[in-house]
């Protein structure tokens, strides 16, 4: 029986077709994605990388809602001219805790993997209110919305605990403080200032918006893009400590 | 079959859906009214609404209809089921102008931001899936289920499989859509590209796609013809691959099950991975096998030709499905996704080459013998040319796969380009080609209103697709080679904004292109609505028996 005789059983058969289709599409997936869940080379172990603050969590949700990942990447590939243009490569682990990954396809704004800590509040302010206020060939849309918008604290340890499900590690104690650590972080002299700092070490704290009151989703926008890319410190990373 | 009018029973089907959509609207009520955030208690209101409708056409339907089955036959031959089809047929023309139209505007917006006007619902970051998801899901996916049900019902040689069951594939996949799209405007987004619409769609997506599984299914089972049709073959690979692709790349958690917000079961590398598994098979699956089901249904039944080869037909069936699963890690080079998973992406791209053109020779071979119908029969020669297309983007594809030519070409427009020329020119142009075939036999015309129009049609929009693409690619290069650039004492020559300056005459360019191809494809609606309304009727004797089904 030739080849081409034994393909009719396949044409004769829409059950067995379908098997057939099921067992070739399932190899390529299956080879390229279950060895990334256990091996450890995948994802390094790197000093520094946290889960996300609640008001920079609020802050990630907003830049996912507003869909900003269609033209801003959060990737430095290791090319010569992209780790001089913004900074040390992207590591695996600096995106460990991302549900989901904002590593983008596309630039038509620039790469936001390091732009944390580059900028000042009040130039992002003013460059998310009006981009072209600040930088006149801009092609950016203008969100003076986000400062208008006072953030809704009501569902925030629920989101930590979500996100804990899904293999965030968030304590116990992180969850139960999230609403006050979610007006804390905005406001350096308040009374929940001292317990996020204990429970976020080295998160920033501070007014973004430089308004008083309730964070706004500018606060939390700009907090989220003033923490990207700062977690690890590159003055003590070695990169050879992972190679085997 | 014999039944009198005493004797009408409500079938399984119409009663299981009765209490379902009655349960349904009920729960979407408690969901609206415990609704954590707006857009949660709008697309529940909506679920509502939408429930209650159809609970009520299926109870007015059994009212109205005899107690009999639409018969599987008449005078011996197959009792076609329309309906469904003409919907989705007619819906699709809608979605492709309005999916079309967006992608204006965004492309108008990158050339001049002002039109953005600083709303939420007006900014380029929400109508961007708005556009990707209307011309893909909502214009390719009513084209494709239209096409599907047409084609395995007359290669079958039998009425589509179930009574409402594909009415509820047609209808249940366009509230689909309408969730997905005014959720997009609302900022209710997953942010995994062309995978966006939240948990709750994509649950009533998994419903509705499984149950085309089973219509498109259950048809194969009762075929009167001993071989299943090359075409179908194409149509089973794609609904299975979108249904293991959709369940893999969207497990999530929802913050609240009155909520909109969920977060994904994946995190970093692996949802990185997960998602170009997903998403360059989407392209594979739904925008490739797909499509080519209904080149190698249409062209041949246009050209009045038989399939060029049999066997190639097998090799490339076998090798294309195989093959396309591996390319997803292409989207991925150079970043955190570990190197081996990369070079396995690229080879199996570079790979890819071979079936792919294997496909279009398949395609372009099956003219042999009628070549000169394309001097004479635009509708032929847009489905040509469509298949031309597709072999350029898919030598391209494996082209831009290779890392080091991948190193330049992503993060900028050559990837948009590339997508486009296989979008309009490939999609497009067999989706277009399809619907001017699909109409006249449909609606039981002669033949299309004005053929000189469906030449206006397919010269406005391929000059529209030249001008989209070499600006594309001009852009493209010209930024991937500006952002690494270096003087002559070594530093870094542009800053990114003067890339983004440069930009601006191709971005007009791009959007003229656009323009162009909107304009084609509301020459196309005119033309198809007037073959509908003014067409002259193909001779009785040849008239299907869709007129003697009942009312639907």
């Amino acid at each position: 029986m030739s080849f081409w005789t034994r393909h009719q059983i396949l044409e004769k058969n829409s059950i067995v077709l379908i098997v057939g289709i099921l067992a070739v599409i399932a190899i390529g997936g299956l080879v390229e994605i279950t060895p990334l869940f256990y091996l450890k080379s995948t994802i390094e172990v790197v000093d520094g990388v946290r889960p996300y603050t609640p008001l920079e969590l609020t802050g990630r949700n907003i830049y996912v809602r507003e869909g900003c990942y269609l033209c801003h990447s959060q990737m430095i590939r290791p090319l010569r001219d992209e780790v001089e243009r913004y900074g040390h490569y992207s590591l695996a682990a600096e995106s460990m805790y991302d549900h989901p990954f904002q590593w983008g396809s596309k630039r038509t704004g620039p790469d936001l993997a390091r732009v944390g800590a580059k900028y000042s509040d009040e130039w992002h302010v003013t460059h998310l209110t009006n981009p072209r206020a600040i930088v006149p060939q801009s092609v950016m849309p203008g969100y003076p919305f986000l400062a208008d918008t006072e953030v809704d604290p009501r569902t925030i340890a629920d989101h930590l605990r979500t996100s804990r499900s899904v293999g965030v590690p968030y304590s116990d104690d992180q969850i139960a403080n999230a609403v006050d650590d979610l007006k804390a972080q905005a406001d350096p002299d308040s009374a929940g200032a001292d317990g996020f700092a204990k429970r976020y070490p080295k998160a920033v704290v501070r007014n973004f918006d430089g308004k008083p009151g309730m964070p706004t989703e500018m606060d939390a926008l700009v907090a989220y893009l003033q923490m990207l890319g700062t977690l690890v410190d590159f003055k003590l990373y070695n990169e050879k400590a992972n190679l085997r | 079959m014999n039944q009198s009018q005493s004797e009408k029973w409500m079938t399984h089907g119409e009663a299981g859906l009765a209490v379902f959509f009655s349960a349904a609207a009920f729960l979407c009520m408690i969901a609206a009214a415990k609704a954590l955030d707006a857009a949660f208690a709008f697309h529940a209101s909506l679920g509502a609404a939408a429930s209650l409708a159809a609970a009520f056409v299926i109870f007015n339907r059994y009212i109205d209809r005899p107690a009999a089955w639409p018969p599987q036959e008449i005078d011996g031959r197959p009792n076609y089921n329309f309906g469904p089809i003409k919907f989705a047929a007619a819906i699709s023309v809608f979605w492709g102008i309005a999916g079309f139209a967006v992608g204006l505007l965004i492309a108008s917006q990158l050339a001049w931001p002002a039109l953005n006007f600083d709303l939420p619902w007006t900014s380029f970051g929400r109508l961007r899936p708005l556009h990707t998801s209307a011309v893909i899901f909502a214009f390719g996916g009513n084209v494709l289920i239209a096409t599907s049900f047409y084609v395995v019902q007359k290669t079958c040689r039998v009425r589509l499989a179930g009574d409402l069951a594909p009415w509820f594939v047609v209808l249940g996949y366009n509230f689909f859509i309408l969730i997905a799209g005014t959720g997009y405007l609302l900022g209710v987004t997953q942010s995994k590209e062309y995978a966006e619409p939240e948990w709750y769609a994509d649950l009533w997506l998994t419903i509705v796609w499984v149950t085309y599984l089973l219509v498109f299914l259950m048809t194969l089972v009762k075929r009167k013809e001993p071989h299943i049709f090359v075409a179908n073959w194409f149509y089973l690979a794609f609904i299975i691959t979108i249904a293991v692709l959709h369940l893999g790349n969207n497990p999530a958690l929802p913050v609240s099950v009155w909520g909109s917000k969920s977060y994904i079961a994946w995190g970093g590398v692996q949802d990185a991975m997960f998602q170009w598994w997903y998403g360059h098979n989407a392209v594979g699956f739904f925008l490739t096998a797909g499509f080519l089901a209904i080149m190698y249904y249409f062209i041949p039944k246009r050209a009045e030709r038989p399939v060029y080869s049999y066997r190639l037909s097998i090799i490339h069936f076998w090798a294309i499905i195989f093959l396309y699963i591996w390319a997803g890690p292409h989207h991925l080079h150079y970043t955190a996704l570990p190197d081996w998973a990369q070079t396995l992406g690229m080879t199996f791209s570079i790979m890819l080459w071979m079936p792919s053109w294997g496909g279009m020779i398949n395609g372009l071979m099956t003219l042999s013998g009628a070549w000169d119908k394309l001097r004479t029969d635009p509708v032929l020669r847009m489905l040509v040319v469509s298949v031309a297309f597709y072999g350029m983007a898919t030598f391209e594809g494996p082209l831009m796969s290779i890392k080091v030519v991948n190193s330049l070409s992503h993060y900028t427009d050559w990837t948009i380009g590339h997508v486009h020329s296989g979008a309009l020119g490939w999609v497009g142009f067999v989706s277009f080609g399809a619907l001017y075939c699909l109409i006249p036999w449909l609606w039981n015309r002669k033949g299309l209103y004005s053929l000189k129009l469906v030449n206006w049609h397919f010269w406005t929009a391929t000059i529209g697709i030249v001008l989209y693409i070499s600006a594309m690619w001009v852009s493209g290069i010209l930024q991937g080679l500006m952002w690494r650039a270096y003087t002559s004492l070594g530093f870094l020559e542009y800053s990114f904004i003067e890339t983004v300056e440069a930009m601006h005459p191709f971005y007009i360019i791009r959007a003229a292109g656009g323009a162009l191809f909107l304009i084609g494809a509301l020459i196309m609606a005119y033309n198809l609505w007037m073959t509908v309304r003014v067409g002259e009727a193909e001779s009785t004797a040849l008239r299907s028996p869709v007129a003697l089904q009942p009312a639907e």
